[in-house]
Order: C-alpha cells, then sequence, then structure tokens
C-alpha cells in the first residue's frame, strides 16, 4: 500500500524534489499574502465594537492555528521516526520547530498586543494563554533535544519522545474555551460550522490564512533541505554537489 | 510488519495512552481551579458539582454580563458600581436571574456596556443589608467571537457606544 513512498525515504530524492517545489510554494506563497494582507489590512470592514484593532485577527488566528498545525505535523513525523527508524521524518521534524516556535510567539505576542487595547490588559492565566505559553517551551525544549546530542539518530529519538508526550496539549488548546471559563473568546472559524463573521470578513481571512500556511511550507522545505544535507554531508552525492557549486562559484568569481 | 517495528509501535501507543490518561486525570481534578473565574449562581449556589463557594473576603474573579439598565455612574467622579448575571447563549435577561453587584473606581475598558461579558477581579464583601457584592481592583471586557462590519450592528440593532468622561469625573481621579 505504501510502496509509491519508499523512494521519498531517499534523502537525495527528496533534496531534489522539494527543490523543485521551493519556487512554486514561494510564488503562491507572495500571491496569497499579499492579496490576503492588503484586502485584510486596507479593504476588508472595521468590526462594529473594535474598529481597526479588529484587524490583528488575520495574523494572529493564522499564527495561532499553524502554531499547532505545526506541532501536529512535528508529532506524525516524530512518530513515524519512533516506530519505523526512518531517519528523514527526524530531519523533517528538526526543520519544522523553530519554525512552530516563532509562530507560536507571533501568536502570543499579537495576542498580547490585541488584548491590551480591547480586554484591558497585556495577558491573564487562563486556559488558552497559558497552554499557548505551555505549546512554546514544548517547541523550545524540542529544539533543545534536536541540538543537545552530537549523534543525530540519539537527538530525534529524544526529541521525538518530547513532542509526543507534548501532543496532549493540543485538544486543550483547542477546547480551552470550551471546556472552562476563559477571558480569550471561543473560535471564530473552526473546520466545522458556520465561522462566526461576516462574508466580507471572512475571505481576506482564507487568503491571509492560505498565505501563512504556504509561508510555513517554503520555510519548513528550506530547512529540511539543509537538514538533509548536514545529516547527509559524508555521502557521495552530497559532496558532488558541494564540488559543483564551489566550481560554479569559482568560474563566476574567474569572470 | 516486522515484529520489532510492531514492538516499538506498541511501546509507542502504550506511552501516548499513558500520558492521555495521566493529564485527563490531572484536568479533572483540577477541573475547578482551571476555571479564571466564578459566576454570579457559582458565587451564591457554588460551582457544579464540587458545591464550592467563595468565602467572604477571599479576593476573586468574576465574570458575566452587564445587566442592563444596572450601570450606575458617580456624576462627580469614577466610581461605578453594576450588575452581573450568568452568560448564556442566547442572550437573554430576567429579573430573577442571580445577580451580584460590582463596585469599581476607575477607568473602564472600552468595550465596556450594557449586556457586555465582564471579568472583574476584587474582593467578595458581604455588604450591611446582607447582600454579597465584589469589591473590585480591576474590570476587563469579554469580547465574543463575533466580528460585523458597523452596518450590519446598526441593522441588527446592537449597541457599541463607548462610555464618555466628563472632565469633573476625569478630574477627581485619585
Amino acid at each position: 500500500m505504501w510502496k509509491w513512498l519508499h523512494p521519498y525515504a531517499n534523502p537525495e530524492v527528496s533534496y531534489h524534489l522539494t527543490g523543485r517545489i521551493i519556487p512554486w510554494f514561494s510564488a503562491l506563497t507572495i500571491l496569497f499574502l499579499s492579496i490576503g494582507l492588503i484586502w485584510a489590512l486596507a479593504f476588508a470592514p472595521a468590526d462594529y465594537q473594535q474598529g481597526d484593532s479588529f484587524r490583528i485577527f488575520y495574523i494572529h488566528v493564522p499564527a495561532a492555528s499553524l502554531s499547532m498545525g505545526i506541532y501536529l505535523g512535528m508529532a506524525i513525523a516524530a512518530f513515524t521516526s519512533l516506530v519505523w527508524q526512518f531517519k528523514l521524518a527526524d530531519a523533517s521534524a528538526a526543520a519544522m520547530a523553530p519554525v512552530g516556535a516563532i509562530f507560536t510567539a507571533i501568536a502570543l505576542i499579537t495576542g498580547s498586543a490585541w488584548g491590551k487595547p480591547m480586554w484591558g490588559t497585556w495577558w491573564i492565566w487562563d486556559a488558552r494563554l497559558t497552554s499557548e505559553l505551555i505549546l512554546l517551551f514544548l517547541y523550545l525544549g524540542v529544539i533543545a533535544l534536536h541540538n543537545a546530542f552530537e549523534d543525530k539518530a540519539l537527538a530525534g529519538k529524544a526529541a521525538g519522545i518530547l513532542t509526543l508526550v507534548g501532543v496532549i496539549n493540543l485538544p486543550i488548546i483547542k477546547y480551552s474555551v470550551e471546556w472552562w471559563n476563559t477571558l480569550h473568546q471561543g473560535s471564530t472559524v473552526s473546520n466545522l460550522g458556520k465561522p462566526s463573521m461576516s462574508v466580507e470578513m471572512l475571505w481576506p481571512f482564507v487568503f491571509c490564512f492560505l498565505g501563512f500556511a504556504l509561508l510555513v511550507g517554503t520555510i519548513v522545505c528550506i530547512r529540511f533541505r539543509s537538514e538533509i544535507l548536514i545529516r547527509n554531508s559524508i555521502r557521495p552525492w552530497v559532496k558532488a554537489l558541494a564540488l559543483e557549486k564551489s566550481l560554479s562559484n569559482n568560474a563566476l568569481e574567474n569572470k | 510488519m516486522h515484529p520489532r517495528r510492531k514492538k516499538r509501535l506498541t511501546i509507542v501507543a502504550s506511552i501516548l495512552i499513558g500520558i492521555s490518561f495521566v493529564a485527563g486525570l490531572v484536568l479533572y481534578a483540577l477541573s475547578q481551579n482551571i476555571d479564571l473565574f466564578y459566576t454570579p449562581s457559582e458565587i451564591t449556589l457554588g460551582k457544579d458539582g464540587s458545591g464550592a463557594t467563595p468565602e467572604i473576603g477571599q479576593r476573586i474573579r468574576i465574570g458575566g454580563l452587564v445587566v442592563p439598565g444596572s450601570v450606575k455612574r458617580d456624576p462627580d467622579n469614577l466610581k461605578v458600581t453594576f450588575k452581573l448575571s450568568d452568560m448564556k447563549m442566547p442572550i437573554t435577561f430576567d429579573e430573577n436571574d442571580l445577580m451580584i453587584s460590582v463596585y469599581y473606581e476607575g477607568i473602564l475598558p472600552d468595550l465596556f456596556r450594557e449586556g457586555q461579558g465582564i471579568v472583574a477581579n476584587g474582593t467578595l464583601v458581604l455588604g450591611s443589608s446582607g447582600e454579597l457584592h465584589i469589591e473590585a481592583s480591576e474590570v476587563l471586557a469579554k469580547h465574543d467571537e463575533n466580528y460585523m462590519p458597523t452596518e450590519l450592528a446598526d441593522a441588527a440593532g446592537k449597541d457599541y457606544k463607548k462610555l464618555e468622561y466628563t472632565n469633573k469625573q476625569l478630574e477627581n481621579k485619585n
């Protein structure tokens, strides 16, 4: 059933495949993000009670949901790596961790900047904010473990176990606003059910969300490629690649 | 599946099940404490399940909806009192709802208005008339997840005027 996937377990094949994907991803990122952000920040209607402050929604919500999405991706990679001892999965988890940490930080910072004018406080220890902060610490722990060992396979195993333990935090973040009473409001846009915002506010959000998701895809692909190179630096194909690159650089300098 | 992979799958799956079981128990044990605030009915009747009520003099947070018509502002200073009732969907107010008064002195958040969700942080006090109220040191606005342009809000008859302060009220701020 999974036979078609097997060629991609080869680092060289994955390296070249992601190399072909990156230009498409980055072009689409620029397209979606520029349409989405200009629409959201300049043309979408302001909220009736929050006014223009509401526009931070278009950065805060994509960042927050992607921070959880990236963690889920990292957990799936950690799971396959632990069970099937599939080395590329470790490389992809290591590529995703810092991107996820940055998106979590963006969600926390924009949330804080939104909370001050609307709620009246920068921070409150309610279930949603606290669990999102724990997510940031989980990411930092995973990054630290990936860099704590000389042996990449051992590092991947340690970080993978932490990632899987931390997966329990994802449903807690998602349902925190339903299970407990919090200052944070419920979800405006959820995967099921009707969004609680008008259509002319929703469309710019769709573009912003896809734009940020493609941005994550682009950065993760770039980081994944360098992880592959670092982990395979003694392989002949990497050496050949490096030689080719340095020859072309020299040729440029000698011109 | 290869027996070694099967073994590793069993180990990983049992770690995951174990962790979710432990986390479930911890969250269940802490469920009362994770709530950010007491609702007005929880202050009077106690939390669902445990029936725990806050003590007089305890610092607590209260969360509820500002009862329309209950906001009384002192024209000379920033003192304000208002009543909170439980948040419920759809939003309705009834005279028989359990309500708790909140006393506060200071500038209220921009989103403060009748019918709005509010979380106040303060001390639970038993007044001279035998009625419980909160002397708040902080009032936060809790907005909902619905966003809409002004025209739609006007059409739906929403009230979204900001509070205004007179110079006299602002001068007497300590």
